[in-house]
């Protein structure tokens, strides 16, 4: 890219033109400098995500070719709500949902603590949120190890308890959605806190100071002050993490992918192993669509209920 | 005893408790650690060793770095295309922000509105055509294609925006009558002053590089292309039984983005707590 100069100096007489020379300078550098960002977006999502909603209405193996493909309308929509098997990813996810209050009313409580009442507060913000900047294979790994029937030190701990028939945690159909559970809470605490924090520092302090004087007590406080002064950073918060919980592929690709039996078989989850694995392209972007319009619509209440539920 | 030592007493114990679940809570790592430095037979012993009794540190740690299974390579990988993801990303949504807020033309507005809600898109639900444009195209199975995949954030043109249009334009207007075009005002004046911003955003695409898992994944084939994330998977099939080595794998994969965040702690924190971005 090279220098975009201003006009040169003209005649008040041509100053209409100079003005329309000007503008069209600025529209050129402008659109220079928005480019890059353009062409990318196009050609990285926006072409993908039209092509996404195309081929949700074919019949399409990747290795056939292009030749090969079928057209089939809303075959594959009405299959996909007859297959048990998206169901139960479905339902996975309808289950996955819940670590999101647990990890936030954990974070909400941590941050109050760690922003007011504790020495070494670098410390902690560090400690807690080490999970969230490790690697997530790492974690996982590691967990797998913890989490080990027989010889992991969870189970070695529970044994020593005297609790006779410990789960087989991931290796458990019933252990193994609360399991990966447990760890994306894990995880997830260490962001969220964050978050709160910062939200606790923008609660002015004369509200706390006028509450002192009433003689409102630490729950009280909690109550009419901390509490609704954090609703729009829990609401982000919670749209944030709905969303997120549909997106989880990691943990499911690296620590059971999807089974035992089908037990963690989460929407994404279930989207990679119809394209990549079993390559059916079409039925596998008709999950895509059924993804996009659940984030989408969890994106819109986000945007009605903004104005409607939060204190400001 | 005053008011003020009560409370100091009462500020003390609270911290020592939240310690201690700093400490339950950060156990993994700790045990991750504790194994790296055993022979295999101490890494079930029950009770926990924390601290182990036979040190096996250089052995283990040259096994994972230069064995059967180097991963000196896929650090090597990784690093490349992080440095590079990093480098290309902050450039294009810093030209991207500056074109959005510090140029007025036409369309300017709604381009914005355009790629701003390309971000309400899960990545997942663009995979496949993703993977077939890169088959057609070969970028598939390289680190090039990587690269792109994350180099175009709408995210970082977002935050970085927002601190553009912090930045006064009577420093540009100055520098426009001086006769200087945008692409000087951009070097010289706008982007100097936003450099912090830049900065956070930048550690943090680094951080979510290293980690990521789902792209090379997917987009990558080759043994010899893959990432440390990618890596670290393959090993753990390869050393099933060896689980000294796995955490020291393990350990390997997260130090250098402890140092990343430790050095670059507060402007992580900053611009987490910022926007609360993520991902």
């Amino acid at each position: 890219m090279q220098d975009i100069q201003t006009a040169p100096k003209t005649s008040k007489t041509g100053l209409k033109q100079k003005n329309g020379s000007l503008q069209m300078k600025e529209t050129i550098a402008g659109i220079l400098f928005v480019g890059p960002m353009l062409i990318g977006v196009t050609v990285l999502t926006i072409i993908p995500i039209l092509a996404t909603f195309m081929l949700s209405l074919a019949d399409w193996n990747f290795i056939a070719g292009f030749k090969d493909i079928r057209w089939v309308g809303f075959d594959n929509f009405e299959r996909l709500f007859q297959d048990d098997a998206f169901l139960k990813s479905l339902k996975n996810n309808a289950y996955f949902l819940l670590t999101v209050p647990i990890y936030l009313a954990v974070s909400m409580f941590l941050a109050i603590i760690i922003d007011k009442q504790v020495y070494m507060k670098s410390y902690f913000k560090v400690a807690y949120f080490m999970p969230y900047i490790s690697s997530i294979v790492a974690v996982a790994i590691v967990w797998q190890v913890l989490f080990h029937p027989s010889a992991g030190p969870v189970n070695q701990l529970l044994l020593s308890l005297g609790i006779d028939n410990p789960p087989k945690w991931i290796a458990d159909p019933k252990y193994a959605l609360p399991s990966l559970m447990m760890i994306s809470v894990w995880v997830s605490i260490g962001f969220n806190m964050i978050v709160y924090i910062a939200g606790l520092q923008s609660i002015p302090r004369d509200l706390y100071e006028a509450a002192d004087i009433d003689g409102a007590n630490a729950w009280n406080k909690f109550k009419s002050i901390t509490f609704p002064q954090l609703s729009s950073t829990s609401f982000f918060l919670l749209v944030t993490g709905i969303i997120s919980t549909f997106k989880v592929f990691d943990l499911i690709a690296i620590l059971t992918k999807g089974g035992p039996i089908s037990s963690t078989s989460m929407i994404v989850w279930y989207l990679y192993d119809t394209a990549f694995v079993n390559l059916k392209i079409g039925y596998a972007s008709s999950m895509a669509v059924v993804l996009f319009a659940c984030v989408m619509l969890i994106t819109l209440l986000q945007w009605i209920g903004q104005k409607k539920w939060v204190n400001y | 005893m005053t008011v003020k030592n009560i409370e100091r007493i009462r500020r003390g114990v609270i911290t020592v408790l939240m310690f201690a679940v700093s400490v339950m809570f950060l156990l993994p790592f700790i045990w991750m650690l504790s194994a790296s430095f055993k022979i295999e037979a101490d890494v079930f012993t029950y009770p926990i060793q924390w601290i182990p009794t036979k040190w096996h540190i250089i052995e283990n740690y040259k096994e994972v770095w230069v064995g059967k299974f180097p991963f000196y390579k896929y650090y090597w990988n990784t690093v490349k295309v992080t440095v590079l993801t990093t480098a290309t990303s902050a450039c294009v949504s810093a030209l991207a922000a500056y074109g959005f807020s510090k140029i007025n033309f036409a369309a300017s507005k709604y381009l914005f509105l355009i790629v701003l809600a390309t971000y309400m898109i899960p990545h997942q639900a663009i995979l496949v055509p993703q993977f077939i444009l890169y088959r057609s195209i070969g970028f598939f199975d390289s680190h090039l294609g990587l690269i792109f995949l994350s180099s175009f954030s709408v995210l970082g043109t977002f935050m970085l925006r927002q601190f553009f249009m912090g930045v006064h334009n009577e420093y540009m207007e100055s520098a426009k009558i001086d006769g200087a075009g945008h692409w000087r005002i951009f070097w010289k004046i706008a982007f100097p002053l936003v450099r912090p911003a830049v900065a956070t955003y930048a550690i943090l695409r680094f951080i979510w590089t290293w980690n990521d898992y789902q792209n090379p994944l997917i987009f990558l084939r080759t043994d010899n292309l893959y990432t440390i994330q990618l890596a670290m998977q393959k090993f753990t099939t390869i050393n099933g039984e060896f689980y000294s080595l796995i955490m020291a794998a393990a350990v390997s994969a997260i130090l250098p983005l402890l140092l990343v965040f430790i050095v670059g702690q507060k402007s992580v924190i900053e611009g987490i707590a910022l926007g609360g971005v993520k991902g």
